[in-house]
């Protein structure tokens, strides 16, 4: 074998020291019988879901009402769910897609569970619109087809480009991870037996590694990943112009699309550390995914996070340089206003958290980077809390001014879209490979007999 | 499953042999030699795409970059042609704009261009990979975990120097396909 597999040496950069047959081996056994801890996780995750689907039921029955929206505040937790979620999302793409067209090697052993974590958090992010528009029962109307009267959607509201944009965006992820998934599921469909021999075999739709089979599948998902790659710039750009384009002050900025993207991949690098830290562990993948990923996964953080901290300097720049009494009056309330609090965690959290990851020791502190990776998941919630509520709460008219008090409904929603979320992804991780098998073993020269490396 | 079923009654059609090598260069090897004697409809199983092996088989660019350029050339078209037709099918001035304002419908027109093109991307690799692809040719387990496969479709004159060739070259182990 090329390399002898030393399992207690930790690896040292994007070398891994396994063969072809130990990987294989490692990620069929994150397949086993589940274990007490998967199960409670789980267990919690599904009664989060229930809670949420008590309160949607609620919801239902009686209306919007039991929300916490309160004149002139119609967009609050949901819309704020909502963003949050979809921007979660983000860092999936950016580490499949884009840092494959890149050639970044440390990509390869995260990528799977960042893409599944999309999905999941795109399809999370897409019921809170169904959600909000309060009848739920006819969100179809926001699909291109025409009123009784004929009269088709209005093409130039960014409403309706966000329907195309996240609907896009959710067919499209869940392309590439499946098409990813389909040499991996053949490899465990030859490892296993009985009934999940006969499901993996169904699943992985003949694939048989054949030459004509990875010639096309090669080509594929590299233009896969090409379209994958503006599609992402594209999707949280058109979620902040869902803001940007009204002229609410404190969101009608022409930063916004880069300050959101570079936001939505900072949240979403928060939720893969999140996630992947204690996943590792349980799947007894640690000689996989170590301090190599985990430190280029903190060097992506403090660059979009520092990206965050100019764009957060620069909209109380804007705000103080342009003169615009309600821009400034936006911006003064949002530090000092009754929104402080929440004004305060969005930039401590966000821009000054990231900035202890200049620190090495700090990048491949497991431990603290979970603390920080928490402490980003609050911060970018409220970024979006802080961007919705406070700039509705105080428009242009002073007497209309209020203050927004989510209610159980609010909570019960949110609580419900983290159940849904991590049901989805804990199924996911005991059902279907959560490291690439391909991907890693293309990374391994294969064995010569003539010695040395290809 | 099905597959497995299907390649042991192609197996008993065509007289053919398997050759499992453990070493790239030796599969490359093999590959060259059998190619060199003629053999063109060689199928190859790798664990993971493998350059040398490609290089081997001289394989040309994938057509699924066609599928590609046309699915996003499609779903631009779509698109634009959508938006533009139903603003003119009821005509209506939102924000003192033009009935057809192109700027806004440049985020649908590019929101299906990449829908299209994914889709038929992968509708393409369907197509050449599965329903074009050859089926039910011989298979084993470990060529998905750390082996590479060569099947060589042969006459049962030719199984012998067949064997003996791909045995030379390396192969940790030849499979006789014949019925």
């Amino acid at each position: 074998m090329a390399v002898v597999a030393q399992p207690h040496d930790p690896p040292q950069g994007h070398v891994i020291n396994q063969t072809h047959a130990e990987v294989t081996r490692d990620v069929v056994a994150t397949l086993g019988p589940p274990s007490r801890g998967y199960l409670l996780l789980l267990a919690a995750a599904v009664s989060l879901f229930l809670i949420g689907i008590f309160t949607f039921l609620i919801l239902i029955k009686d209306g919007l009402g039991h929300a916490g929206y309160n004149p002139p505040i119609f967009w609050s937790v949901y819309i704020t769910t909502f963003v949050f979620w979809v921007g979660i999302g983000h860092a999936g793409t950016l580490i499949s897609a884009i840092l494959f067209l890149f050639r970044s090697p440390w990509r390869t052993a995260v990528y799977r569970s960042t893409e599944a974590m999309t999905v999941f958090a795109v399809m999370t992010a897409g019921l809170f619109p169904i959600i909000h528009i309060g009848r739920q029962w006819i969100f179809y109307w926001l699909l291109p087809y025409p009123n009784q009267r004929f009269l088709w959607p209005n093409f130039k509201s960014p409403l309706i480009w966000d329907v195309f944009a996240i609907s896009t965006y959710l067919t499209v992820s869940t392309t590439f991870l499946v098409f990813g998934l389909i040499p991996d599921v053949a490899a465990v469909r030859d490892k296993v037996t009985g009934w999940r021999k006969m499901i993996y075999s169904w699943s992985s739709v003949g694939w048989t590694g054949t030459d004509n089979q990875w010639r096309h599948y090669s080509r594929a998902y590299l233009y896969l990943a090409a379209l994958a790659t503006p599609l992402v710039l594209s999707v949280h750009s058109v979620v902040s112009w869902d803001f940007a384009v009204s002229i609410v002050p404190g969101w009608h900025g022409t930063i916004f699309a880069p300050y959101f993207v570079a936001g939505a991949i900072y949240s979403g690098i928060g939720m893969v550390l999140t996630l992947i830290i204690p996943l590792r562990r349980a799947l007894r993948i640690e000689h996989m995914i170590h301090s190599y990923h985990f430190d280029n996964l903190a060097k992506l953080t403090l660059l979009t996070g520092s990206i965050l901290l100019y764009a957060y300097a620069m909209e109380y720049f804007v705000a103080w340089y342009s003169g615009n009494t309600f821009e400034q009056t936006t911006f003064y309330r949002r530090a000092f206003g009754p929104m402080w609090w929440a004004g305060w965690t969005m930039i401590i959290c966000n821009a000054f958290v990231s900035q202890l990851l200049w620190f090495r020791k700090i990048r491949t502190n497991l431990t603290a980077l979970f603390v920080i990776s928490i402490f980003i998941n609050i911060g970018m919630w409220f970024e979006r809390y802080v961007i919705i509520v406070s700039s509705l709460s105080n428009d242009y008219i002073p007497w209309a001014w209020d203050q927004l008090n989510p209610t159980w409904a609010d909570w019960g929603i949110l609580a419900g879209s983290f159940g849904w979320f991590g049901m989805w992804f804990l199924l996911f991780a005991k059902t279907f490979p959560i490291v690439a098998i391909q991907e890693i073993k293309e990374m391994i020269p294969m064995p010569r007999r003539r010695g040395g490396h290809g | 499953m099905a597959l497995l079923k299907r390649g042991k009654s192609a197996a008993r059609r065509a007289p053919g042999l398997v050759a499992s090598f453990i070493h790239v260069d030796a599969a490359v090897d093999a590959i060259r030699a059998l190619r060199a004697k003629g053999y063109r409809n060689l199928v190859v199983y790798t664990p993971a795409p493998n350059h040398e092996i490609e290089e081997a088989l001289e394989h040309g660019v994938s057509p699924v970059r066609l599928f590609t350029l046309i699915g996003g050339l499609t779903g631009c078209t779509a698109g634009f042609a959508m938006t533009i037709w139903m603003s003119y099918d009821w005509p209506l001035v939102v924000g003192g704009k033009t009935i057809a304002s192109i700027p806004p419908y440049v985020v649908i027109g590019f929101e299906l261009t990449i829908l299209m093109g994914a889709l038929s991307t992968v509708a393409a690799v369907a197509l050449f990979s599965v329903l074009m692809g050859k089926r039910g040719t011989p298979y084993d387990p470990r060529f998905s975990d750390d082996m590479i496969g060569v099947y060589v479709p042969t006459t049962h004159e030719q199984l012998g120097p067949i064997e003996q060739l791909l045995r030379s070259a390396g192969a940790a182990e030849v499979r006789h396909e014949t019925s």
